[in-house]
């Protein structure tokens, strides 16, 4: 393992505080990860990566930004990165996914915010993240409460922009949407010292539906039945997808890909027989939070797709590239980024439609609706979803959970329970 | 070839049940002991107590949440599934909807025609559990039988409180402002049936009969609560507890 020591006092970081994380992060990946067995080969970049998750990318962007360019940290799929990537500067996750960051964010937010944004503060503001403390800017939007109030706390040192993401799906929602990305254009042109134009747009465009092309591919390999990955690799693949660069991250997905399409060629499966496909929708599922699929994993039942923001709201939909004016494109941009059917929208009927047609598509025996704790807008949505579900005869649980691995036997109790259930 | 006997194990947090059924289902032995605070030294327990007649021609199945503290066990299934299969066989029914209040959860479950196809349990709270009403006992220094008999001679008298910790001091409260004990008694009982009903809203009943398991059957003053709370009959078994654990043993000799 490279030494990032020097690195991480660079950057202003509590080492003392981060040493831990980075000692309790091994164990779980070997516990989640390396137990498996038949993993796909191609998995090794992403072992090496999430083996060094706070220091082989962090240190790229470092050296990006030594040659000029500027890191846009992000918190949701509704920021268009082509925007950033055309303007030459650079996209990346921040974290917000794991227990060891919620007391700190617990400290200025109230209990009941939901886990994903008390760590995300708990991360800036511990000073235990190399992604919040490299970013030159952050990117938020307005999909929830609490977000939107926990980024005037992000914001006090570091300039922050935020989308106003519409609530609705009207017409003059989509153009208000697209009036929103070419603010954030020029605001990111003001930022990076660089002019967007038709052409570097397109480029981008072309980069980042790539990216959605090759992720894809290795999605509609899921839909097998003779299912040639875990859903905690798939997971692991997407989960960092939002870290990375996203040509390479086009060409690790397409290697993965081509392994995994072989593999179903070959008979090669990672299921036992038995085992119950079950689809996962909900709340995003931030790195390195495994539970859930790993708890299901472990139950008699593999996860074949994700409904989720990290998962196929992060690739479907391709940006039309054909427009010959930046207006044309913003306008491309605006509609492919409102077809995402987050919870925050109302009413929200797509995404009853997009698990319906996903659970078929993935042959799932069930779907598993989880979501964090404190999540109103998800949590809601519940009831609207598994009525739907039961009117199709598909079978579904609601949960909800947090980081803690304190209710992991509660999950587990309902979700072998369900998984008997399928069973008959 | 199948054992001779089914043993069923249900380790709950409360109490941990054993029953042994013959091949054609009868139960011919019944255990009901206090889980304790080691699972796993209840569960050996209860292996050195099983006649060497049965143990020696038998095959187990352990369920519960220390259904993992068994490792004689030949498989584990869930309380959901042992509760309805176990629920069925007493009432003699394939359609019903089971509510089993137990020492640290509350299921409900629905079965149509002999499988289960919904269920749900209540979260991390304790309200709306036999915990509540033990905690709620103390506080009134009775059992959580003397309670549920103070209760049938309380009138009515709200508990709002949701969580287990506020509605113990919203029960000191009351008694200190002189409520009398039944009273008090009356609405934390209603306080269990009121919670049960909320987390009933969660699923679609089926058309069978309501059916009450677990450790609080055998209080009457529980299910005239439970009917009030629903609006329909509520009917339960005098081995209405033993429900998890003859559903376990009726696995066992599948």
């Amino acid at each position: 393992m490279a030494d990032y020591i020097q690195m991480w006092k660079d950057l202003g970081m509590d080492l003392e505080s981060h040493d831990m994380l980075c000692q309790v992060l091994p164990t779980a990946v070997g516990d989640v990860f390396m137990t498996q067995q038949n993993r796909p080969k191609a998995m090794d970049f992403w072992d090496l990566v999430i083996s060094e998750v706070h220091g082989i990318r962090p240190a790229e962007l470092i050296e990006a930004q030594k040659a000029g360019r500027k890191v846009f940290g992000t918190f949701c799929v509704f920021v268009p990165d082509e925007i950033v990537i055309a303007l030459n500067g650079i996209v990346t996750g921040l974290c917000g996914g794991s227990q060891f960051w919620v007391p700190g964010g617990e400290a200025v937010l109230p209990k009941n915010t939901c886990p994903l944004i008390k760590a995300s503060v708990g991360a800036r503001l511990g000073r235990t993240c190399p992604f919040f403390r490299i970013a030159d800017v952050y990117v938020g939007e307005t999909t929830c409460d609490g977000k939107k109030k926990a980024y005037e706390i992000l914001g006090q040192d570091v300039p922050m922009i935020i989308m106003d993401v519409p609530q609705m799906k009207r017409p003059k929602d989509i153009l208000k949407w697209k009036d929103e990305i070419a603010e954030f254009a020029a605001k990111a042109e003001a930022i990076t010292g660089n002019a967007l134009t038709v052409e570097n747009l397109k480029a981008a465009i072309r980069t980042v539906n790539e990216k959605r092309r090759a992720m894809a591919r290795v999605y509609d390999a899921r839909k097998s039945l003779n299912l040639p990955i875990s859903g905690r690799d798939a997971l692991l693949m997407t989960q960092i997808s939002f870290f990375d660069d996203p040509v390479r991250c086009a060409q690790m997905c397409n290697r993965l890909a081509d392994e995994l399409e072989q593999r179903i060629k070959d008979g090669v499966s990672v299921a036992k027989p038995g085992d119950k496909r079950i689809l996962i929708t909900g709340t995003p599922l931030a790195v390195p939070n495994w539970k859930l699929h790993n708890i299901v994993e472990t139950s008699g039942a593999v996860v074949v797709c994700e409904e989720m923001c990290t998962g196929t709201r992060y690739f479907e939909n391709l940006v039309d590239d054909s427009g010959e004016t930046l207006d044309d494109l913003f306008m491309a941009l605006a509609e492919r980024y409102m077809k995402n059917n987050c919870a925050c929208f109302t009413p929200n009927p797509g995404r009853i439609e997009d698990i319906i047609r996903l659970a078929r598509a993935y042959h799932a025996d069930g779907v598993i609706d989880c979501s964090l704790k404190f999540c109103g807008l998800y949590d809601i949505e519940k009831r609207t979803v598994s009525e739907a579900l039961r009117a199709e005869g598909i079978p579904v649980l609601s949960l909800e959970t947090d980081y803690e691995d304190s209710d992991a036997g509660q999950l587990r109790t309902r979700i072998e329970a369900f998984v008997e259930m399928l069973n008959g | 070839m199948s054992a001779r006997f089914g043993v069923g194990i249900d380790i709950g947090s409360t109490c941990a049940k054993t029953v042994v059924v013959d091949q054609g289902g009868n139960v011919i032995w019944r255990d009901l002991r206090p889980t304790g605070w080691s699972s796993v030294d209840t569960a050996e327990a209860i292996r050195r107590d099983l006649p060497p007649e049965i143990t020696g021609n038998a095959r187990c199945v352990a369920t519960g949440y220390g259904r993992v503290s068994a490792p004689f066990a030949d498989r584990c299934v869930t309380e959901i599934t042992c509760h309805a299969k176990g629920a069925a066989a007493l009432f003699g029914l394939c359609d019903l909807n089971v509510i089993d209040i137990g020492g640290q959860d509350t299921k409900l479950i629905v079965l149509q025609d002999g499988a289960v196809s919904e269920f749900a349990m209540n979260d991390k709270c304790s309200a709306g559990t036999g915990r509540f009403l033990e905690v709620m006992a103390n506080t009134l220094a009775v059992t959580p039988a003397g309670l549920c008999d103070m209760a049938a001679r309380g009138a009515p008298t709200r508990i709002s409180a949701l969580c287990t910790v506020f509605a113990e001091s919203e029960v000191v409260g009351l008694i200190g402002r002189g409520t009398p004990r039944e009273n008090i008694a009356w609405g934390v009982v209603d306080s269990v049936a009121q919670k049960v009903k909320t987390q009933a809203g969660k699923l679609r009943l089926g058309p069978g009969p309501l059916c009450l398991t677990g450790g609080l059957c055998d209080f009457p003053f529980v299910l005239r609560r439970l009917e009030a709370a629903f609006g329909r009959p509520v009917r339960t078994a005098p081995e209405a507890r033993f429900a998890g654990a003859l559903g376990a043993a009726l696995f066992a000799l599948r």
